[in-house]
């Protein structure tokens, strides 16, 4: 429960109001091991804590790397971090993304906005063994051209023969060449067989709740759908209740959820 | 079968239909395409043809004048293009610009038209066809309204 302290190493503007922190413990010892989609809590001091996916390499073990949105009193003074400033890391914590269970099957990875944080470590993880898995697709929806995250290393995954990568955007004007329309369109498109495939989805609640129908839609099976949750988490060990989300809490059972098992929670406006 | 035919039978929109009804609309079909930056039709023409697309990307747009072109969909590779041909008053609500070299099977929206006039079995299926692919894009453009990934504070 003791927070470990990190030095800044870098803070890197992804977008106006998005970065991404590179940070390495003070001592110098080792980062511990931590599977993907799973989060730290990231500790300012003397302004508070706050959840945040890991969104780095899980076979490189420095830095740890964190992407997120200034949006919040302590994700804002986090964005103002310099490098050598010292944070504050418990974890890592939740469940993972179960990408050891998707061995001889297709992939399909379906995000939004900064939702592709928590998966570029998957992308990560699946790019280093490729052969593992059948097809491999990436779709992703961003509000604007502006708004598309880790821009460079979706060109890079798009120019992998092997690996399937979408982009979409909500709105365009006619300079864009790219796709528009909202994630859920590039579904139908996308090549996977639903009877053999496992599907990833990350963004906002709303954007997840749709995808998953339309994977349903499509063929794929509840249960081999997994989303990752977001509440609001303080303690990150299942004590305080403050992230319980119907009878789960969102930092220890997840973030990341089988879809079978929270379909009818997402419907529910009172949780 | 005739390679349209056989094209227009396996594509979702028209998959399950009658073969008597695949015959007559394969007489209302022919293969075309557009190269990048043309315009396949322009808001305000008059909607006589509809398009399966098979290769390439197809941007729907319009114009304002203080924003210049600004894209409302793509339409790409398996998807149909336009269903103003079906509704009066039979004319393009936006402009169908062709983003990558397409290649598409246009369908006289006109003699199908008559043709669903003169019979209305051929009718229901083309208008419940044409519903689905209407619905599907009603809920996308809701979503895409909900503008879910801004943040609000």
């Amino acid at each position: 429960m003791l927070p470990q302290l990190y030095r800044v190493q870098h803070v890197r503007d992804e977008m106006p109001d998005t970065f991404t922190l590179e940070l390495e413990p003070q001592d110098g010892s080792a980062i511990p091991p931590f599977a993907t989609g799973q989060f730290n809590m990231l500790y300012v001091f003397g302004v508070g804590e706050i959840p945040i996916s890991i969104s780095g390499d899980p076979a490189k073990r420095k830095p740890l790397v964190h992407t997120t949105r200034a949006v919040g009193t302590v994700s804002r003074a986090m964005r103002e971090l310099k490098p050598e400033n010292v944070v504050g890391v418990r974890g890592p914590f939740g469940s993972h993304w179960p990408i050891e269970h998707a061995m001889g099957k297709d992939i399909v990875i379906v995000t939004g906005g900064i939702g592709l944080a928590p998966l570029r470590s998957a992308m990560y993880q699946i790019t280093a063994q490729r052969e593992k898995y059948g097809k491999v697709a990436l779709l992703y929806g961003a509000r604007t051209p502006e708004d598309i995250l880790y821009r460079k290393e979706l060109e890079n995954w798009r120019a992998h023969f092997d690996l399937e990568v979408y982009v979409t955007v909500d709105r365009a004007t006619g300079k864009w060449r790219g796709s528009v329309g909202v994630v859920t369109r590039l579904i139908p498109r996308a090549p996977f067989d639903p009877q053999n495939t496992m599907a990833l989805v990350c963004g906002p609640e709303i954007m997840m709740r749709f995808s998953a129908a339309e994977l349903e839609k499509r063929g794929v099976a509840a249960g081999n759908i997994f989303v990752s949750m977001e509440r609001n988490m303080k303690c990150a060990v299942g004590f305080c209740g403050h992230c319980q989300y119907g009878p789960n809490f969102v930092c220890k059972d997840g973030p990341v959820f089988q879809y079978s098992h929270v379909k009818d929670l997402l419907v529910k406006w009172e949780i | 079968m005739h390679t349209l035919e056989l094209i227009l039978a396996e594509h979702a929109f028209f998959k399950g239909l009658e073969p008597r009804y695949m015959q007559l609309i394969t007489g209302c079909a022919s293969n075309v395409r557009f190269d990048a930056r043309t315009y396949i039709f322009r808001e305000g023409e008059a909607a006589e043809r509809f398009y399966l697309i098979r290769e390439g990307k197809v941007a729907l747009e319009t114009f304002a004048a203080e924003r210049g072109s600004i894209v409302i969909e793509t339409i790409e590779a398996g998807e149909v293009l336009g269903w103003s041909w079906l509704f009066p008053p039979y004319q393009w609500h936006f402009s169908a610009r062709v983003v990558e070299p397409t290649l598409a099977i246009a369908l006289d929206g006109v003699c199908l038209r008559n043709k669903c006039e003169e019979d209305h079995d051929l009718g229901y299926q083309l208008v419940k066809r044409v519903a689905q692919i209407m619905m599907q894009r009603l809920q996308a453009t809701r979503l895409q309204l909900l503008d879910v990934y801004s943040f609000r504070a």
